[in-house]
């Protein structure tokens, strides 16, 4: 009790002693430790270049200049909390959980708090309702969304159909790998295929007897939700009972270079679905090299430019200082708060012309968020690893998911939680 | 001087066999109790609250639990975590209404108890994991120490597996997490998002208090002094008449009882929304275990310190090396973890009893001060 009380006034110490500055923070829930530091490395690096190249190259959002608060989880929800807890006094705009169990901790939270999370591509999927998710937004694409792109991209090259094919879900054990199953079970039922369920559990290493499952029954593709050390390790699994790579799809979070490296030319082939660009060939990767990798202020060891991951958190980067530019502009205001950059991520418009004038011509979709829906259009598309020059490329355009299987879905999740919590519906 | 038996009469049998026989001691716990509870609630905030009053008190309950078995009965229990878990997941049922389908003219009817008041969810949840530490408890009669454990770790794993598996735990909800919705005690919001710091606090407090009275009084009356002869020496403690089975399974109960509290506090008030792989995994089960180790095997003053430990050192590293000396999160992280690991092994190596030694060294070490001799 004695150590206790003595912490705590340290701890208030701290905190009292932590000054206030005029300026736009994004906190960022990193995880460079732990199982699932291979994913977390990238996108934090990504997230915190982006903010930095703003503040070098443009000195700010609308002048204001931008802070990224760094605090590691370790993918861990008790020190996700800490954390939230520990940067939302700093006037916190919005929260990238980047792991589902954080996001599903901090929903609640958050919204109590009036603090909005951006779960981009991840989280609880139907938070794509804003209507009853006032101030989570999980644009522009989620779970469903790729299951669905991922079977339309099998009906593409099925000719059509899919009756009587077998594929299997090879998924994380986890609330992030058990969301696609009912869209997958949707999906099976409208288009006559059987679909298999082998789980994974945490971390992933062991998944011996799951891949002796697919060498027995030979699924005609296996589709893969899993995270960190689970992705080699599956795709390794693969290459050793010679399962077709072509047939093996993952994940937009199954999809980077460090899932496949590790495997070497085994892994030639391989699939994963996305929602935005990969690769550095884009105008904004110029910039990024001047204004940050060669000032020496890269994030981490800055020798992730222009992977996939990195990309995806340069990526929520530009959506954050984009809703906070709209914000700026509804409010009038340029130091923004967390409610106006609420408004700010509600009335966002991605276009085509604004990505190129941000050097990211084609790099996502083009969405437009509303009070109803939070979830963007979730288009997605699908890219294919070349292991002898280690590249990931796209194999198909841009697909539209199946809403007819999914927006049931997204009701009736969304409703549930409304009428657990006693949330009448906005709009 | 101040700290001693001496000249402290006592007049009547209750006087004589009180918790805390010396003054001094009996005056430090009524004032650690005040700030605990007079002072502590008006400074508490969101932060406090959140990241090291919450995690400190219900870490600090699973701690005794787990030491009436282990420190206090000797049986070794990898299968915490688990039992955290049905605590937790009894908690989401009772809250929530615990509901069951029958068929009824070819359809599936569902049937549901009325949602149970927080208070009682979380004491009815204690009931329900003792229930289960039981019949995990069984092959105790049979087997001990490295094959027990590995006994407790199969329940660890069989009951992790089976709240993922069957739905019917997670109210069938898509992602296979628990959600705790907004209940309240004495009208007061105690879980959900909507809590205010004082509340929780004391709500988790008041558990605290109760399980720390209940363990002490258990531990140093005949119940606690047969489970310290079982695991002194078994064989001696049968022939003295302690039935080992009634004695092994009272622990098992009891141990369970607290530990399933915790983990009800754990989902309900802490986290609020829980997946069972990842919160309630075997590092839970060995976190709780290292605390009893650090803090002290067989002392219940050993399990808040233990857990004292073992939650506020990251963080305070944390607040150290990140807020205050501004080092990159990561590299803070890293050393997080070669500080702790060299603290616990300095601590095991220069005193393998624990904090709570120390403790009870240094009261040794008062009673004669100021003179040495």
């Amino acid at each position: 009790m004695k150590l206790n009380k003595l912490a705590t006034a340290s701890v208030v110490a701290i905190m009292a002693a932590s000054p206030v500055m005029a300026d736009l923070v994004f906190p960022s829930l990193s995880y460079r430790t732990g199982p699932y530091a291979a994913g977390g490395i990238p996108f934090a690096d990504g997230y915190a270049d982006y903010f930095t190249l703003l503040n070098e190259r443009d000195g700010g959002i609308g002048g204001v200049a931008t802070r990224v608060i760094e605090c590691e989880t370790a993918y861990n929800t008790e020190r996700g909390v800490e954390c939230y807890e520990a940067t939302k006094g700093e006037g916190a705009l919005v929260y990238q959980p980047l792991s589902t169990g954080i996001t599903y901790q901090l929903i609640p939270r958050a919204t109590a708090d009036g603090i909005p999370i951006h779960s981009m591509g991840y989280g609880r999927t139907s938070a794509a309702n804003g209507a009853v998710f006032s101030h989570v937004f999980n644009y522009p694409g989620n779970y469903w969304h790729a299951a669905s792109g991922i079977i339309n991209y099998l009906l593409e090259s099925n000719d059509g159909d899919l009756n009587g094919k077998n594929i299997a879900l090879l998924y994380h054990n986890s609330a992030y790998g058990k969301e696609p199953i009912r869209t997958l079970e949707g999906l099976a039922e409208k288009h006559g295929f059987n679909l298999s369920l082998l789980a994974v559990d945490h971390p992933g290493q062991e998944q011996k007897s799951q891949w002796l499952q697919i060498r027995r029954e030979r699924p005609d593709n296996v589709i893969m939700w899993g995270w960190g050390v689970m992705n080699p390790t599956a795709i390794q699994e693969a290459a050793n009972i010679r399962y077709p790579m072509e047939d093996f799809i993952g994940v937009w979070w199954s999809g980077s270079e460090n899932d496949v490296r590790p495997v070497g030319e085994a892994a030639n082939g391989y699939k994963a679905i996305t929602f935005h660009g990969v690769g550095d060939d884009y105008p904004i990767f110029e910039d990024m090299q001047q204004y940050v990798v060669d000032a020496g202020l890269a994030a981490g060891s800055g020798d992730q430019v222009g992977s996939v991951l990195y990309n995806r958190g340069m990526y929520a980067a530009m959506i954050a200082a984009e809703s906070v530019k709209k914000a700026q502009e509804i409010h009038g205001v340029m130091d923004i708060d967390a409610s106006m950059m609420r408004d700010g991520m509600e009335a966002l418009e991605i276009n085509e012309e604004l990505m190129a004038s941000l050097g990211m011509p084609g790099f996502g979709p083009e969405f437009t968020a509303s009070c109803a829906n939070h979830g963007g259009p979730g288009l997605s598309a699908m890219t294919q690893w070349d292991a002898s020059t280690e590249t990931w490329s796209f194999i198909s355009d841009w697909s539209e998911p199946d809403m007819e299987i999914i927006q049931p879905l997204i009701d009736s999740d969304s409703s549930a939680f409304a009428a657990e919590n006693n949330i009448t519906p906005r709009c | 001087m101040f700290y001693r038996e001496a000249g402290d009469f006592k007049t009547s049998y209750v006087a004589d066999n009180q918790t805390f026989p010396i003054a001094f001691d009996r005056n430090r716990y009524y004032a650690v109790l005040a700030v605990a509870l007079v002072i502590m609630p008006f400074v508490m905030t969101d932060y406090l609250v959140n990241a090291i009053m919450l995690p400190f008190l219900i870490y600090a309950i699973a701690a005794i639990g787990l030491n009436i078995l282990t420190g206090y009965c000797g049986q070794v229990s990898l299968g915490t975590g688990g039992f955290m878990a049905v605590g937790a997941y009894a908690c989401y049922k009772f809250m929530t209404g615990v509901d069951i389908y029958l068929m009824q003219d070819g359809e599936w009817v569902r049937y549901a108890l009325p949602q149970i008041n927080i208070f009682f969810s979380v004491i009815l949840s204690g009931f329900v994991t003792a229930l289960v530490g039981v019949l995990f408890g069984l092959p105790s009669l049979r087997i001990k120490g490295f094959y027990l454990a590995v006994a407790t770790l199969a329940a660890q794993f069989f009951l992790v597996w089976m709240f993922n598996k069957v739905s019917w735990f997670y109210n069938y909800s898509a992602s296979g997490q628990i959600n705790a919705p907004e209940r309240h005690f004495l009208g007061q919001a105690v879980t959900g998002p909507n809590t205010e710091p004082w509340a929780v606090y004391l709500f988790c407090l008041f558990f605290v208090v109760v399980v720390g009275v209940i363990a002490r009084n258990l531990t140093r009356g005949r119940i606690g002094r047969s489970w310290m002869a079982i695991r002194d020496m078994d064989i001696a403690a049968e022939i003295i008449g302690v039935n080992p089975l009634w004695t092994k399974l009272s622990a098992f109960a009891v141990s369970s009882f607290f530990v399933g509290i915790s983990g009800a506090l754990f989902f309900a008030v802490y986290l609020g929304a829980v997946e069972v792989g990842e919160a309630f995994g075997i590092q839970k089960s060995f976190l709780v275990l290292f605390m009893i180790i650090i803090g002290g095997l067989g002392s219940i003053f050993g399990s808040f310190a233990g857990a004292a430990f073992l939650v506020l050192l990251p963080v305070i590293l944390k607040l150290l090396m990140v807020d205050t000396l501004g080092w990159p999160a990561d590299i803070a992280a890293h050393f997080q973890f070669v500080i702790v690991g060299a603290l616990i092994v300095a601590f095991l190596i220069l005193e393998p009893h624990g904090i709570a030694q120390l403790w009870r060294l240094a009261k040794e070490k008062l009673r004669l001060w100021p003179f040495p001799h």
